[in-house]
């Protein structure tokens, strides 16, 4: 200690004697810090993995189906001006069987080129090899599939191709950047084990569904400068005749939409959370430096006296308030770097990357104790201003007596039967600091709005489990057809074992027009009287479909600016560019994906054609299950199959879990903002008054009624914060409702009162156990020594 | 401790009173063997340089503070072995304390400072009365900011003597105030004295007051060095200093 100057002497001591104030806003700033790095760390981390594995296996940056285009075509997308590469390819839903697993697995199998490597969207092989050209049943797979069912190569699967049944034999096991997010059809969550994609040899599909010389799905890769839009517009040109569906681009691919839901996610969470904590430090600091100051008055008239200059003494409590930070800065370094992993490797869970490392760049925690500096001094800088502004003579001088007025213009002498003097002297003090009062209340409101943003997630997906699956989507099963059919269908789909009832659909993809705003869509055409399946309004009351017009879910209406009565124009694509306006007739509330439904009978009449239906919803007896997993697995008509029961408990499982994790988070972290912001508000609130409570105490009141004034003042406040934090909190939770909309999937906004009660019940949990640590100090108050000096 | 105001003899009985303080390795003996009688409805003031015992034997006879060894009585029940409890009690309902600096609740008018004693207490006088008392009927709803030195230290005076304590202690209690203004507090301690009948130590190292009290002891060392009975009390308006 030899080495530092007098002031850096005080500095330590101040700063021992503050320990337990000083860890308080430590802790605080170490949340800000850690949520901020784990934020921005993981979505680098998404990011880069992202954009390295994209680059490495040239991801098609467009995309596009037809039924049938002669491969020709492909030099002539290739001679698109902008395109850098083409691959042409063929792609067909698949069910799987596999052994010992009863329900069917519905895949996609895609065809790779018979020599070399693709051109877009190449193979990550993670083991094994490609399938030798001229071997119709070699395959790879992708690895989510492949470890789901401990696969590895050598093993082999059935699947049913195009009517018939073979056997497959894995080679390899790949990863594709196409499904880096991998999710069946109709599914909202991935199901490893239901979902596999299947890489094939081009000349082997081509045998198994005929389509030699011919090609359904083309991607294809850009050059830096291209017009996407106008390649795009191309390729549909040049691909209309064949059946061919409009192209879309990277941002409709459903894995890398997946991808970016999660990022905006991060982004939202990077912009929310670290500021509440960073914000709660700097009146943290503020408070504390205050009265550190106030109490040092005369010490600092004494410094300027004998020559400290006013820059020297604000440095001084500058560096107070600095080492304060690092100590936040280097807890919250360390707890962001290893909950940054733990979130990698979760994450490493749900998207199939090569890597997934959580990047640990310097510049993230440069980024990080800035900010924290910055929050700190910004808090610091009022105490400060005042510590220079004080002459040294007027710093000698005790301060004048502080003035307090009556509430109430007096009226609150008149409150006597209600409170006793000692709950007047704990009002009349918050009054006397209204600021302080106020952003106390604030910062214990804030932890209670925290909890409730985190747990309303509960609330909301129990009511959107209830919503898709018990009010909206209460079929078992959905039954897709590889091509559509005739209506006696549904006749055959009920007589299938264990199907207790059955409902047609018809699905068709379009596009919708209005004015210049467009969008891809399916329009799912069902029955009036439709009862498994059904589409809600926005009260969420089931909608028997008019017989005309079309039903939007309300983010499609948004998208293209419609409301009911508009017209929109409807073009299926089905080759017969025929284009009709067809009038929205109301707006329908969905939680997934955008949703377009009229009824079947309006939607085969816009086709121009017979009726047909894509498939079945039905109902299945519990009991015989396996009887019908087992015929969908001998049906060749059918060319995959979801499972909403299945869907649904994944969902809850992996929702449950995600939210288990969060909330031990959200926990620690109110408590960490309640503790702080409490402890230091009572501590403060001590050392301002202990002259004052030891006076009480020498007139003979007792330990518990002089810790009443305390507890009375931190208890209003804390009372005040709930409904402030309730409020706070559901204009949170909204942001986040909103921030997690997106085209695939949207929560509902639900607050229940158990929400409300237990993030209230955290906070006022952990208000009171600070409380009572400070309380223990009233009973350790020096009598003789407070009376002898003056305040 | 129970009381028993039927008890005659005096109100204090204070014998071999030794209070050390320890700080660190250091050991200071503030009180050493002090012996000390105060009669019911006394005036007696403690003279003494700073560091002589005075404050420390006021501490302990005012249940603040608890001796090292010897025995301090209140109407005959020891004080010395009382716990906490026992303590708070005392205090609350038989001493009324005046300190140098007055020690008024900043967030409370005058009024309210004498009531915050009186509600709790078992038969006060009105805070009004208390008031009347020091002269400061017309302050009474001013709050302690807007008092001067002299008025707060008489609302002080009022709150001690509300609850018509038996024991009235006061610690220098002119010490932050100029000599007129001393004078009308050392009036209002003396007419609190006459009309409550407390008995009252007041603690001073100015030696000009001595003349009001009936005996004065003087404080050397932790010892009372002398007690001197005062023949003829004068009025606080002839003393000067």
């Amino acid at each position: 200690m030899n080495a530092l100057s007098m002031l850096d002497r005080k500095l330590v001591r101040d700063l021992v004697r503050l320990w337990a104030q000083s860890l308080a806003v430590a802790l605080v700033m170490a949340c800000g810090v850690m949520t901020l790095i784990l934020a921005l760390g993981a979505t680098r981390a998404l990011e880069d993995t992202r954009a390295a594995f994209y680059d490495r296996t040239r991801f098609g940056h467009v995309f596009a189906t037809a039924i049938r285009a002669p491969e020709s075509l492909g030099t002539k997308i290739a001679a698109i001006d902008g395109v850098a590469a083409v691959a042409t390819r063929i792609v067909h839903p698949v069910i799987i069987d596999i052994d010992g697993m009863a329900e069917p697995a519905t895949g996609q199998l895609i065809s790779i080129p018979d020599h070399g490597e693709a051109a877009v969207n190449r193979l990550y092989l993670r083991s094994g090899r490609l399938p030798e050209p001229g071997r119709p049943d070699e395959v790879t797979v992708i690895e989510a599939f492949a470890e789901a069912h401990g696969f590895r190569s050598g093993d082999s699967f059935a699947a049913l191709i195009n009517g018939r049944k073979r056997q497959l034999r894995i080679t390899g096991v790949t990863l594709s950047p196409e499904h880096v997010y991998a999710i069946g059809p109709g599914d909202i969550v991935p199901d490893q084990k239901r979902y596999g994609v299947v890489h094939m040899r081009r000349t082997t599909l081509d045998g198994a569904y005929d389509m030699q010389s011919a090609f359904n799905s083309v991607s294809l890769t850009l050059s830096r400068h291209a017009n996407k839009k106008q390649v795009m517009a191309r390729l549909d040109a040049i691909l209309k005749p064949y059946g061919g569906v409009a192209a879309h681009d990277r941002s409709d691919h459903p894995s890398d939409a997946f991808l970016d839901a999660e990022l905006v996610q991060l982004k939202a969470m990077a912009q929310v959370i670290p500021p509440i904590f960073l914000f709660i430090s700097a009146f943290l600091v503020n408070m504390i430096l205050s009265r550190l100051i106030a109490l040092e008055r005369e010490q600092i008239g004494l410094l300027k006296a004998v020559g400290y200059s006013n820059s020297g003494i604000a440095w001084h409590y500058a560096k107070l308030t600095l080492v304060i930070s690092v100590a936040g800065v280097i807890i919250g370094a360390v707890a962001g770097t290893r909950l940054g992993h733990g979130m990698a490797s979760l994450y490493s869970e749900f998207f199939s990357f090569p890597f997934l490392v959580f990047s640990q760049r310097p510049d993230l925690y440069v980024i990080a104790t800035l900010v924290t500096f910055a929050a700190a001094l910004a808090g610091a800088a009022n105490a400060i201003r005042g510590a220079v502004r004080l002459p040294p003579a007027v710093a000698m001088r005790p301060p004048a007596p502080t003035r307090y007025r009556s509430l109430f213009g007096g009226a609150d002498s008149g409150f006597r039967p209600l409170f006793s003097h000692l709950t007047v002297m704990a009002l009349r003090h918050l009054v006397r600091w209204p600021v302080r009062t106020a952003l106390t209340t604030l910062g214990t409101a804030l932890p209670v709005a925290l909890l409730i943003t985190s747990l309303f997630a509960f609330d909301s997906i129990d009511s959107m489990i209830d919503t898709v699956w018990f009010r909206a989507d209460r079929q078992d099963a959905t039954l897709t057809f590889a091509a559509s059919q005739s209506e006696d269908a549904i006749r055959s789909v009920a007589h299938l074992p264990g199907v207790i009832a059955a409902e047609p659909f018809r699905a068709e993809a379009a596009t919708l027009r209005h004015g210049h705003l467009s969008r891809q869509v399916q329009i799912i055409g069902t029955d009036p009287h439709t009862d498994i399946s059904r589409v809600l309004d926005r009260d969420f009351r089931p909608v028997r479909l008019p017989p005309n017009g079309l039903l939007l879910s309300e983010r499609l209406a948004s998208h293209l600016d419609l409301r009911p009565g508009d017209a929109v124009e409807v073009e299926l694509r089905n080759g017969q560019e025929r284009r009709v306006l067809v009038p929205l007739v109301g707006v329908t509330n969905s939680y997934i994906g955008l949703n377009a439904n009229m009824s079947r009978g309006a939607l085969d009449r816009l086709s121009g054609q017979a009726a047909r239906i894509s498939g079945a919803r039905v109902i299945i007896d519990d009991n015989r299950t396996e009887d019908l997993y087992d015929a969908v697995k001998q049906t060749p008509a059918i060319a995959s199959v979801a499972l909403q029961g299945v869907s649904r408990e994944k969902f809850r499982a992996m929702i449950e879990e995600n939210i288990g994790i969060s909330v031990t988070v959200y926990v620690s972290l109110a408590i960490i903002i309640t503790v702080g912001v409490i402890y230091n508000s009572a501590r403060i609130q001590l050392s301002e008054r202990a002259r004052e409570l030891a006076s009480l105490r020498v007139f003979g009141f007792t330990n518990g009624e002089v810790s009443r004034v305390l507890l009375t003042e931190l208890g209003v406040m804390v009372v005040l914060a709930q409904p402030l934090g309730w409020l706070i909190g559901r204009g949170f939770s909204e942001l986040v409702a909103t921030g997690f909309e997106s085209d695939l999937f949207r929560i509902p906004l639900v607050i229940t009162p158990p929400t409300y009660a237990l993030s209230s019940l955290v906070v006022l949990g952990a208000a009171l156990v600070s409380a009572l640590i400070v309380r223990r100090r009233i009973d350790r108050l020096d009598l003789i020594r407070v009376l002898k000096t003056r305040d | 401790m129970k009381q028993d105001t039927d008890t005659p003899g005096p109100m204090f009985e204070v014998s071999g009173l030794t209070k050390i303080y320890r700080t660190g390795e250091v050991e200071v003996r503030a009180l050493n063997g002090v012996d000390l009688k105060l009669e019911a409805g006394e005036m007696a003031v403690l003279l003494g340089p700073s560091g002589s015992g005075k404050s420390t034997l006021l501490n302990i006879i005012g249940g603040l503070d608890r001796p090292t060894a010897g025995s301090v009585k209140f109407r005959g029940q020891e004080l010395a072995d009382a716990n906490d409890r026992e303590l708070t009690a005392y205090r609350r309902n038989h001493v009324g304390f005046v300190f140098q600096f007055y020690n008024l609740i900043p967030s409370l008018t005058a009024w309210e400072n004498v009531a915050l004693i009186t509600e709790v207490s078992a038969n006060p006088m009105t805070p009004d009365d208390a008031l009347a008392l020091v002269g400061l009927e017309s302050r009474m709803h001013h709050f302690p900011a807007q008092l001067s030195g002299g008025e707060q230290q008489r609302v002080a005076i009022a709150r001690a003597i509300a609850k018509r304590p038996e024991v009235l202690l006061c610690d220098e209690p002119t010490g932050a105030l100029d000599s007129a203004t001393g004078i009308i507090v050392l009036e209002a301690l003396a007419r609190a004295n006459e009309e409550t009948g407390a008995t009252t130590a007041i603690i001073t190292h100015n030696a000009g007051i001595r003349k009001i009290a009936h005996r004065v002891f003087s404080f050397l060392d932790g010892r009372i060095a002398a007690c001197d009975i005062n023949p003829v009390r004068v009025k606080p308006s002839e003393v000067s200093w």
